[in-house]
């Protein structure tokens, strides 16, 4: 890649700000809208004994966190490498 | 063997191993005291952040409230959880690059200024004292229900512990030692939950046997709850009471404070690397989720069993373990219409918690002098309970009762020990070597740290000796002073070039004025207003850290606009911390 150095930080940074901003959208999803705003809507749906609201609330939420960091991770590795500003 | 024998080795055997552990691994540097050299392996840190984070209330009681106010306490299992993806994608990574060794020092250095690091020491030391207190008491009463030692004996006991293995070996002791006790803890909430879970749906995995069938029936256990509290006139268990607005502030002022708590933030100063700091948010979030999403599986088990097996039964023929539990002041049962059967149903049975007189009743209950209800259920239940109990409700065997007795008081020492770290970092670095001593030598340095961790434990036993009445009034204070201080300030550090001084001094004032001024005016100066029609926008106290935050944000933007950007040195030091390359580097400072 023959971007300056300055240029590789900023277009690193856009990129990471994206995959922030797109994962912390879909973490509001799965507690906020799914546990708490439609919890109403979504507990009208069974899903494996549960109704479907309650279940995010109290299980499904926590597991989308994990999912989420675990994306997080392996993605920002690759954007470390990507624009060569990984730990030696 | 007796189960009293069994509790005293299991009891024994962790804390010889927690002192040799503290031994073995103590520390002889500042950064070795502070950090733990930066050397914690990422599945380590993820294990002993786990056992910083869950405390007594996580282990002993938080299972107990979900199992009482059944949707309502989503709460807290979303809440204490999702503040670990924004420590992942919006913290860890940038404060590990950072490079020092405590919140209130990046504070000072990315704002510039020695006023904002005291403002920022004075939260620490107030939030971290407020936690705790709860703590040592919570190690207090489970020496007294299970050693049958005193209660303050059982505090000096764990003050001791902790004394010797925090003033020894430091954060590398504490992180080594809260390893050993994550192990045991969560050992110890697994084999119940796993027994019980088999024993109400024949499934082993508590978190599938949740949503399966009752053995026996073809209803499912949430079915099976609405339907039996439906009958004794409680409200339906998947629907919870609480107001959406008020769900909605709670569960995120919980999320923001846990990702502004010092105790938390400061265990990813101690990674190798800003890789290795994102990771081990991933570790800690899965260990922590092994408990989280077990929690609400045993409070539905255990609410059944006690919908199932005790209300309509004769006292003479209730299960033993109600008996053992009312000798142990946490079940009451007032005969109030002489029957001698138990009625359990919605609503307090009589005002307050139980005063047990020392005389038994006709059918051999416990009689308490407090004055019934109109309500006609007959039966208290304390919450800790559905933890406590449940290896006697499941038939366990008796290393299970010891099992538990050991993991509540792992959870209790290791949150309390990592408190007490970040009390005695911020005195001897932030106070003392920043502003008093600066000539101060690494040796005095540690000395300092260790003197005042001294200090500070012995000022926690006090608390927990005479724990001040408003101690379970002020967990709302921790939180939400971590989300309207820590969590913005930190934030806005990292993400915007242009927040400078003067915005983060005036966001910090408003969100901690205005935070506490509620907490204080709805908890301690008019608590007869503390209801919903009089909270603003109909948010509880403990839901108000999200407004404090949301204020702090927009102060600290208004002013950082009509004043001047920081100077170049800082926006140099921003554009740094956002990439990872150089993190080695970083230490040597």
């Amino acid at each position: 890649m023959s971007l300056s150095k300055e240029d590789a930080a900023r277009a690193y940074w856009k990129e990471n700000l994206r995959l922030m901003i797109t994962l912390l959208v879909i973490w509001f999803v799965v507690s906020f809208c799914a546990g708490i705003l439609f919890v109403d809507a979504l507990n009208q749906i069974q899903f494996f004994g549960f109704p479907l609201g309650f279940w995010f609330a109290q299980q499904g939420a926590i597991y989308g966190f994990l999912v989420l960091i675990l994306i997080y991770v392996l993605k920002m590795n690759k954007l470390d490498r990507k624009y060569d500003l990984h730990e030696e | 063997m007796e189960t009293q024998t069994l509790i005293y080795l299991m009891v024994g055997a962790t804390f010889s191993l927690y002192i040799a552990i503290a031994i073995w691994t103590r520390a002889g540097s500042t950064s070795e005291y502070y950090v733990a050299s930066k050397g914690v392996h990422p599945i380590a840190n993820g294990m002993a952040t786990g056992a910083d984070w869950m405390s007594a209330a996580s282990f002993i009681s938080m299972a107990g409230i979900i199992s009482f106010t059944g949707y309502d306490g989503s709460v807290y299992l979303m809440g204490w959880t999702g503040g670990y993806v924004l420590l992942a994608m919006c913290l860890a990574p940038y404060l590990r690059k950072f490079g020092r060794y405590t919140v209130p020092e990046f504070v000072g250095t990315r704002y510039y200024s020695q006023t904002a690091r005291v403002v920022a020491v004075i939260c620490v030391i107030f939030i971290s004292f407020t936690y705790v207190a709860g703590q040592m008491r919570g190690v207090g009463i489970v020496f007294s229900r299970y050693l049958e030692i005193d209660i303050n004996m059982g505090v000096i006991i764990g003050m001791a512990i902790v004394f010797f293995y925090s003033v020894l070996g430091g954060m590398k002791g504490i992180t080594y030692t809260q390893v050993a006790q994550y192990c045991v803890m969560i050992f110890a909430y697994m084999v119940p939950a796993i027994y019980i879970s088999i024993l109400i749906t024949g499934n082993p995995i508590p978190q599938f046997g949740f949503g399966d069938t009752v053995t026996g029936t073809d209803t499912s256990v949430l079915d099976r709850l609405n339907g039996l509290g439906a009958e004794l006139g409680f409200t339906s268990y998947t629907d919870g009471t609480k107001s959406t607005i008020d769900v909605f502030a709670i569960t995120m002022a919980l999320m923001v404070g846990t990702a502004g708590l010092p105790h938390v933030i400061v265990r990813f100063f101690t990674t190798p690397t800003v890789r290795d700091a994102r990771k081990s948010a991933g570790y800690a979030l899965l260990f922590i989720a092994i408990l989280y999403t077990t929690a609400p599986a045993v409070a539905a088990f255990a609410r059944i069993n006690l919908l199932t097996n005790v209300p309509g039964v004769a006292y003479e023929e209730a299960p033993q373990w109600i008996k053992t539990w009312e000798n142990a002041g946490l079940i009451a049962w007032q005969d109030k219409n002489g029957d001698g059967v138990i009625q359990y149903g919605a609503g307090a049975p009589f005002a307050g918690a139980p005063q047990f007189t020392n005389e038994r009743g006709a059918n051999g209950e416990r009689l308490i002098s407090n004055a019934p209800t109109e309500a006609e259920t007959e039966l208290y239940v304390d919450r800790d309970i559905m933890v406590l109990a449940n290896p006697e409700i499941a038939n366990l065997p008796g290393w299970v009762v010891a099992l538990i007795a050991a993991g509540g008081l792992a959870a209790a020492l290791s949150t309390a020990a990592g408190l007490l770290l970040v009390i005695s970092t911020s005195i001897s670095h932030d106070l003392l070597k920043s502003n008093f001593k600066k000539d101060i030598s690494e040796k005095g340095e540690l000395l300092a740290a260790r003197v005042a961790a001294g200090v500070a434990v012995i000022v926690a036993g006090l608390f927990g000796i005479y724990p001040p009445a408003f101690v379970a009034q002020v967990v709302a204070f921790a939180f939400g002073l971590a989300a309207a201080s820590f969590f913005p300030v930190i934030v806005m550090g990292i993400f915007s070039k242009r927040m400078n001084k003067e915005g983060a001094i005036a966001g910090m004032a408003v969100g901690l004025v205005f935070t506490f001024s509620y907490i204080v005016f709805f908890k301690f100066i008019s608590p007869e207003l503390d209801t919903a029609e009089h909270w603003w926008f109909g948010i509880s106290p403990e839901g108000i850290g999200t407004l404090g935050m949301i204020f702090n944000f927009i102060a600290s933007v208004a002013v950082a606009s009509v004043t001047k950007a920081p100077p170049e040195e800082i926006q140099h030091l921003i554009e740094d911390i956002r990439v990872p390359r150089g993190a080695g580097g970083a230490i040597a400072h």
